[in-house]
């Protein structure tokens, strides 16, 4: 079963209503003890990288979490706050986060753009994950990360200059943009993910 | 490079869409999860939608009619009317809307865009707000609410400005004096707003052709603009599909995301 995890102020009801529309079956999950044989995770995120790390460790899902996306290496699919949370450390409220993949998340300049940024980008793939999508997609951050290792840059857009519009590493993917609310790119974008082999 | 959207606005009674003019007189036009789906089909880069009758009628917004709109469209998503906490807004986008718009309630309690901001994070927190033109205030502009028919003594920038303060992560500017009339946005007003917040910012009321929004894009920074009419109301002779629009827009030179 494809698992998302709902902790209640993330937006994981839309991430369902995409998956659903795609003909998969797949449920929300807001205790850690349930998300055990998932085929597939998804971290939906909305809001800020410290709310969202506070959530999580309330529901004490990191440990569980751990061990089926690293050890076991089921595919994971984080989307907006959902990929800045892998990194080492957030300049949002100066958050600790998951340090799954090296770098920092910082902040867009605001006397060069509005920020938030909102709306429609075009994305640029740097390297194919296996799962690559194209064309425009919708972004909602103030913040965006700077991967260490260029081997984990996936996506590139440019909103005063070019910023990571998506990572992966092995069976680890996520993307600032929204893909359960990128239209018809963002649907493909998600199947793609969802259709890849049960780890 | 970031493009201009375009939101399709519907103000919502009893699930079905209607269209006002000047907030009176609202014909019915069809329902919410029927127009809803064939505007994603269309390729409409976003939606708004707001139950207008249900501040008046002091009840929450029609969830129901949310959750049946969500299910078809998977692009943003706003929703408004009746939300006046915390609550509220969680009920809400656990039914599958993306931002909640505030409007009257922000400036009865402003404390809400505080709030749900800080809960949900500031891109959830839309702040829509009905301006006038007034000679009496700094700015030239009046704010009004419950549905432009109460004025509040507040001047719009400053209210703007407050509102950015607040955490609104984005602010839809409707110009009564326009709304309705196909004459174009207020374009004078969005100039101001621009150079006061930082906040993107959506231009609402008096799209009637496609030049007024390539005039708006164009001639302001404005990010979206809010059409309607435009695109279904029986009332005008010619509707428009996102298609033509952003066509138009596009050889305009206006950036916007292709029709695919």
């Amino acid at each position: 079963m494809i698992k998302i995890i709902d902790y209640k102020a993330g937006n994981a009801p839309s991430v369902l209503h995409a998956v659903r529309h795609l003909g998969f079956a797949a449920e929300l999950v807001s205790q850690a003890e349930n998300l055990s044989g998932a085929t597939h995770i998804i971290l939906p995120g909305v809001g800020s990288a410290k709310a969202t790390m506070d959530s999580l460790n309330e529901m004490k899902i990191f440990p569980v979490l751990e061990k089926l996306v690293r050890e076991e290496k089921t595919p994971f699919l984080g989307i907006c706050v959902g990929l800045q949370i892998l990194f080492e450390h957030s300049e949002e409220d100066d958050c600790k986060c998951l340090g799954w993949l090296s770098g920092r998340v910082v902040r867009f300049d605001n006397s060069q753009v509005r920020v938030p940024q909102m709306g429609w980008n075009e994305v640029r793939f740097v390297k194919d994950s296996g799962i690559n999508s194209a064309g425009h997609f919708y972004f909602v951050n103030s913040y965006h990360a700077k991967p260490e290792n260029p081997q984990d840059l996936w996506a590139v857009a440019d909103y005063g200059g070019d910023f990571t519009a998506a990572v992966n590493s092995g069976n680890i993917f996520a993307t600032q943009f929204h893909v359960e609310k990128s239209g018809e790119a963002g649907l493909s974008l998600l199947k793609n993910f969802l259709q890849q082999g049960a780890k | 490079m970031l493009t201009k959207r375009l939101i399709a606005c519907f103000d919502i009674v009893d699930g079905r869409v209607t269209k006002a003019i000047q907030f009176q007189d609202n014909i019915d036009v069809a329902a919410a999860d029927v127009l809803a789906g064939e505007m994603y089909n269309a390729q409409i880069d976003e939606l708004i939608f707001y139950d207008i009758h249900a501040s008046s009628e002091k009840r929450l917004i029609d969830i129901e009619t949310v959750k049946k709109v969500a299910a078809r469209v998977f692009v943003p998503f706003t929703v408004g009317g009746g939300i006046k906490d915390l609550n509220g807004m969680y009920e809400a986008l656990k039914a599958g809307a993306e931002k909640i718009s505030v409007d009257s309630m922000a400036v009865r309690t402003p404390e809400i865009i505080r709030e749900g901001a800080k809960a949900f994070g500031s891109q959830c927190v839309v702040l829509s707000t009905q301006v006038k033109r007034d000679p009496a205030f700094p700015s030239g502009y009046q704010v009004y609410i419950d549905g432009a028919r109460t004025a509040t003594g507040l001047d719009a920038i400053e209210w703007l400005k407050r509102c950015e303060d607040l955490g609104a992560g984005e602010i839809c500017l409707n110009s009564i004096d326009c709304d309705g009339t196909l004459q174009g946005y207020d374009l004078p007003l969005m100039k101001k707003a621009e150079a006061a917040v930082r906040v993107p910012l959506i231009a609402s009321g008096g799209a009637g052709e496609p030049s007024h929004l390539s005039d708006l894009f164009t001639q302001t920074q404005a990010q979206a603009a809010i059409i309607s009419s435009m695109l279904y109301s029986p009332r005008l002779q010619k509707n428009y599909t996102p298609k033509e629009l952003k066509q138009f827009l596009s050889d305009k030179g206006v950036s916007v995301r292709p029709f695919v």
